[in-house]
């Protein structure tokens, strides 16, 4: 009994505000501002339905994961070989310049927001999905780069020694032997990139403001233009963690790995 | 940071070469340079009448085998072994044949579809064994392949390589630091002390003409026992606990201080001196170990740390007075600078 009393708890508070946030995007706003109810009394699909209907709502996912897709492809190609060549050679100030990779992950986004705006604004990236891609980069290729480095130096040096032995080229062996070997570190690398571009709103409210406009973006404005939609932003919400929970499913088993930059 | 001095080898072609050395005598630098993982800051590589010392190793024909167990880990056992031809672009029944052929020798044909990381650590270095057999290449690498499998794997492969590399007429040098293993594999020995090239012949000459003391040394196991005699006309004296007849090879040379190696299965302390077991010192056991069909004592012979090795199970307490029986035609010369007199 009391070995299931502790974890059921445990899960039932985690579960509370994502189960709040669904029995919410089923009601209407004027039952969620009047009544207090576990489920919804009224129970109604228009909420989903308005947002699968209406452009306003459904560009902004197609935006989001548009932007998302590229910062992933970006971030990831790029991290690869850097990622390798931190692993494999030593050359010249590499642990500071790696160490230096990381300290980006530790200003806020915030920081970067305005010279980020004056910029895109300059060279006519503004309000494009490639504005918002290129500005997650600052701190999904950090991040990136730390997770494979770190599956990359679980693989044994000799393996490349071995490939090269057989007569493999460097992009050949770098393709068909090295990338299938580190096949799980860069699944866990895109999850998390997917996920922090995903979830930040910030830099991608900022650089946007009709043609990439963000699902984040169009959250916000929305509630402070028609009112409060409440149940209409529930749904909105609700359907933001289903892009990360597909996501997750497929790097289920290395995602520790991933919060540990990929170091046993 | 290993450094190999200067060295000159020239390993016999078309043999099994042994490199026999210490951990860190630079055996697997050695490896490296030939196989043009690494660049020498001086010196060159010659292979075969060229000089491939620039030579990228790609472009070598090279294969070799890890002491850990290297193999692609998102290949099945097939794919492993075939890799070398596949890159070599070698046609689709000609890699089929070449694997199964290379396989049914290493007993692998039962595991061609398993995925390697499913495979027993023998299994594993069966299928690299494989992969460096299947590229017929001109030289084989092989860094100490059997030092990490258990014992019995370990036997059953070391008598079946020299057979495997034999039929392909390929170069192999194979790398370790057990004497016994140089012995039972044969051929050339090339032997290492920090990064020295020590001397380098048939194994089987090197090990009972030994050129110096660090050779003798590097080729005896349990280590040679070494103490100093003195040479006076025709007669050898140890210590004055005994005397023996001046060996014809030593006879020639200056009287004076000489030191002599005996290995360790040239010395008994059972049963009476007999069967050349010529000359007897007196000595005091300070340990003594079983092993299975022999025994290995530890001595204490005139301030001199001593190793018997005999057949037989003998037992004596620590500190026990006992006869060692020497037997001189195990004994080696050296002068004072450790060269062997012979």
């Amino acid at each position: 009994m009391s070995r299931w009393l502790v974890p059921t708890l445990y899960i039932v508070f985690l579960l509370l505000p994502i189960y709040w946030l669904l029995n919410m995007s089923f009601k209407t706003t004027n039952e969620i501002l009047g009544t207090f109810a576990l489920i919804p009394l009224e129970f109604t699909l228009d909420n989903y339905i308005k947002i699968f209907t209406d452009p306003a709502w459904y560009r902004g996912y197609i935006n989001s994961i548009l932007y998302v897709v590229i910062n992933t492809v970006i971030s990831v190609s790029f991290a690869l070989p850097a990622a390798y060549a931190f692993s494999r050679y030593r050359f010249l100030g590499d642990k500071h310049l790696f160490f230096w990779l990381l300290t980006n992950r530790m200003a806020p986004p915030a920081v970067f927001a305005l010279p980020f705006f004056q910029l895109y604004a300059a060279i006519d990236l503004f309000d494009t999905h490639i504005a918002v891609a290129l500005a997650h980069c600052l701190f999904n290729i950090p991040l990136a780069v730390w997770i494979l480095e770190g599956f990359m130096s679980g693989v044994p040096k000799q393996l490349d020694e071995m490939a090269y032995i057989d007569g493999y080229s460097f992009p050949r062996f770098f393709v068909k032997i090295f990338m299938p070997a580190v096949a799980s570190g860069i699944g866990v690398a895109a999850f998390f990139c997917f996920m922090y571009s995903w979830v930040e709103m910030l830099l991608s409210k900022t650089l946007t403001s009709v043609a990439a406009k963000s699902i984040a973006a169009t959250m916000t404005r929305t509630a402070s233009t028609a009112g409060y939609e409440l149940g209409l932003l529930a749904a909105a919400g609700a359907l933001t963690i289903i892009p990360g929970a597909i996501v997750i499913y497929f790097v289920r088993n290395y995602i520790a790995r991933g919060f540990s930059l990929g170091r046993v | 940071m290993t450094h190999i001095h200067t060295t000159d080898l020239a390993f016999e072609d078309s043999a099994f070469n042994v490199l026999l050395g210490a951990t860190l005598s630079g055996k697997t630098t050695l490896m490296r340079l030939m196989a043009g993982l690494e660049k020498p800051t001086s010196g060159e590589v010659w292979f075969s009448g060229q000089n491939v010392t620039s030579v990228p190793v790609q472009k070598r024909n090279i294969a070799m085998v890890y002491q850990e167990f290297i193999n692609y880990p998102n290949f099945s056992v097939f794919e492993n072994i075939a890799s070398p031809l596949r890159v070599a672009r070698v046609n689709q029944s000609e890699v089929s044949r070449r694997v199964q052929a290379i396989a049914e020798l290493l007993n692998l044909s039962d595991l061609l579809d398993r995925d390697v990381s499913n495979l027993s650590g023998g299994q594993q270095q069966r299928t690299a064994l494989a992969r460096a057999l299947v590229k017929e290449a001109s030289l084989v690498l092989l860094d100490e392949p059997l030092a990490n499998l258990d014992y019995k794997l370990r036997e059953q492969l070391r008598e079946e390589l020299p057979r495997l590399f034999s039929k392909s007429g390929s170069t192999v040098v194979y790398a370790t630091s057990e004497p016994e293993e140089a012995l039972m594999l044969g051929g050339y020995t090339a032997t290492l002390h920090e990064g020295r090239v020590v001397q380098y012949g048939k194994t089987i000459d090197i090990y009972r003409k030994p050129c110096n003391l660090e050779c003798a040394k590097i080729f005896s196991h349990p280590p040679v026992n070494i103490a100093t005699v003195s040479k006076s006309n025709n007669s050898i004296s140890f210590d004055g606990v005994a005397d023996w007849l001046c060996p014809d090879s030593l006879k020639d040379n200056r009287d004076g201080n000489y030191t002599v190696g005996i290995r360790p299965h040239h010395l008994t302390l059972s049963g009476a001196a007999a069967n050349g077991y010529s000359v007897t010192v007196p000595g005091t056991v300070q340990l003594a170990e079983i092993s299975g069909s022999g025994s290995v004592i530890h001595l204490q012979v005139q301030g001199n740390d001593w190793i018997s090795e005999s057949s037989g199970i003998h037992q004596f307490s620590i500190g026990e007075q006992v006869d060692v029986h020497m037997n001189l035609n195990g004994c080696l010369y050296f002068d004072s600078e450790g060269n062997a007199v012979y």
